[in-house]
């Protein structure tokens, strides 16, 4: 019996106890930080294939899901994470941070990110919350002696565990009023009568859950700490831990409150639009870059959330679709940023970009297909991800807020074109360092898949996207 | 009077919204906010642990058990986060956090 409930836990038993081993390693020989480095690549990439190939079901009493959504986020969050050691390692040891706890809290928070993309009860779910978001904490005041880090990571802790608090009230009422804390179990006692208890608790677990995909209007921490936080630990922070909380998303309203979606799906219209009004109308004011994706990160959830606002299953598959070609997009942009320096000073406003296109044709060329396609300009990524959910919007007839989500876009389109203007038409601003092979090599293979590779990726993407969603209680 | 469910509940949400209104309020001091986030959490463990005893199910003592070790696990983490921001800044009055806005 608990054999069979073990071989579902395979990628998190893998990660968990190869973190404590690389903890253990790293202890009795801490001038070995690429060792630990490289076995937390190994450990990710093991634990994802582990995730892919695990068997379909449920374990523990319900507590861990692991359905084809489950494997497909997995497996997707598991590989972002992968790629945040090498972008972030070299970078933190140039800087004199040689640390090998770097590898060891990416791994946790993959642990943790994996365990809320299969959550199927309350407990769960606060358990992989907190495993991730305290690992995350540490990340963002990683670089001590920086002032701004450390007040980065101050904000991220307070204003994490204030939503940590919100979706444990939530949880608690939620509880107390269906008498049980698994998703199924909810499910039933949501169905049998309107329960204002129940929807008390929902709309403070959606709060909580806003704060960490940072939905306005519990945004305000974002642009702060992308803006103090280390360029690479960024570049983790805003991929895999959004699509990981997007997923909890929609397990909690999927799974557990199917019964109730005339209610949230208004709440998640107002997030969305308030999301994407926000990204777009505050980021017009932006100089700093980092601040600038913050608010572009802001807008771009605003549209993940308006296809999970959907209420179809149709709507899961166009916020898992746009939330991984969204990672891929943010990861590349940040790695752009980790990659370039002048005189070792990180480059990090509009200002620095001037004529980079003369400097580093390779970088300048991989930022302004991020932009582009942040953007949503056809064929690039981006485009096919706003593209999936708006059609959702569409078929489940929130004509309205879709429109509003256009409007938005072509608004937010001012500040990506200003970047591309810069780097493209202004006079140069200096001479830049020599990128590093790392952060260079992530920057240009993921603009290489946000345009040409995706419209190849697309056509096994898509099934393996319809799939993941068809296993969320949606119709 | 006997002290039924609906007291407890009313003694949770007092204290949470004590809890949340210490973080925003606040203007002085950090370590005011973490004992802000302790009451929150608090707050949450007596509605669990009411909950529990009334509905005569063990899950919310079970999950009241998880709150308060992550709870420590969590003022670990935010003590430890005070520490760097405090040598870096020689203070931890809120007002003193505001290097980056707009």
């Amino acid at each position: 019996m608990i054999s069979a409930d073990l071989a579902h836990a395979y990628p998190e038993l893998i990660l968990a106890i190869g973190a404590l081993a690389l903890l253990v390693a790293g202890a009795f020989a801490p001038k070995q930080t690429t060792l630990v480095g490289g076995g937390a690549v190994v450990l990710l990439l093991v634990a994802a294939f582990a995730a892919a190939t695990q068997p379909l079901g449920v374990a523990f009493s319900g507590a861990l899901v692991t359905d084809a959504a489950a494997a497909f986020s997995k497996v997707a969050i598991y590989l972002a994470s992968a790629v945040a050691i090498p972008l972030g390692q070299p970078w933190f040891e140039r800087r004199g941070v040689k640390t090998f706890e770097f590898p060891v809290l990416i791994v946790l928070a993959a642990l943790g990110m994996g365990m809320m993309a299969s959550s199927g009860d309350l407990i769960s779910l606060y358990v992989g919350v907190e495993l991730h978001s305290l690992a995350l904490y540490v990340l963002a005041a990683m670089h001590r002696d920086n002032a701004k880090a450390s007040e980065a990571g101050l904000k991220y802790f307070v204003l994490g565990a204030l939503s940590s608090g919100l979706l444990l009230y939530g949880s608690s009422l939620i509880y107390g009023f269906a008498g049980s804390t698994l998703y199924s179990d909810i499910a039933v006692a949501a169905g049998q009568q309107a329960n204002t208890g129940l929807l008390f608790g929902l709309i403070f677990v959606i709060c909580g859950l806003a704060f960490k995909v940072s939905a306005a209007p519990f945004h305000m921490w974002t642009p702060d700490v992308y803006e103090g936080a280390p360029t690479p630990v960024v570049a983790f922070f805003a991929a895999a831990p959004k699509l990981a909380a997007m997923v909890l998303f929609a397990r909690v309203l999927g799974d557990a409150f199917p019964a109730a979606a005339g209610q949230w799906q208004q709440v998640l219209v107002v997030i969305a639009l308030a999301s994407v009004a926000v990204g777009a109308f505050a980021g017009l004011v932006q100089s700093n870059l980092k601040r600038l994706w913050a608010y572009s990160s802001i807008a771009n959830v605003g549209y993940a959330v308006l296809g999970l606002a959907s209420g179809t299953s149709e709507g899961v598959q166009a916020m898992l679709m746009f939330m991984v070609l969204y990672m891929i997009d943010v990861t590349g942009f940040f790695a752009c940023l980790t990659a370039l320096s002048r005189q070792g000073r990180s480059m990090e406003t509009i200002e620095d970009m001037a004529g980079l296109i003369k400097e580093r044709p390779a970088l300048a060329l991989a930022m302004t297909v991020f932009a582009l396609s942040a953007l949503g300009l056809p064929p690039f990524s981006g485009f096919w991800a706003k593209f999936y959910v708006f059609k959702a919007a569409l078929d489940a007839g929130l004509w309205g807020p879709a429109v509003i989500g256009l409007v938005g876009s072509v608004v937010a389109a001012f500040y990506y074109l200003r970047l591309i203007k810069a780097m493209w038409f202004d006079s140069s601003a200096g001479a830049t360092d020599r990128p590093p092979v790392e952060a260079k090599t992530v920057a240009v293979g993921l603009a290489l898949f946000a345009f040409p590779l995706v419209l190849v990726a697309l056509t096994w993407l898509d099934p393996a996207v319809a799939k993941a969603a068809h296993a969320f209680g949606l119709a | 009077m006997i002290i039924g469910l609906a007291h407890y509940l009313a003694v949770a949400a007092i204290l949470f919204t004590i809890g949340v209104f210490g973080i925003f309020v606040n203007r002085k001091n950090i370590i005011v906010i973490l004992m802000s986030i302790e009451l929150i959490l608090l707050a949450v463990n007596i509605n669990l642990v009411a909950f529990s005893a009334y509905l005569g199910n063990v899950t919310g003592q079970i999950f009241a058990m998880f709150v308060l070790t992550v709870a420590a696990a969590e003022a670990a983490v935010g003590l430890a986060i005070l520490v760097t921001f405090f040598r870096n800044r020689g203070d931890i009055s809120v007002d003193d956090a505001s290097m980056m806005k707009g």
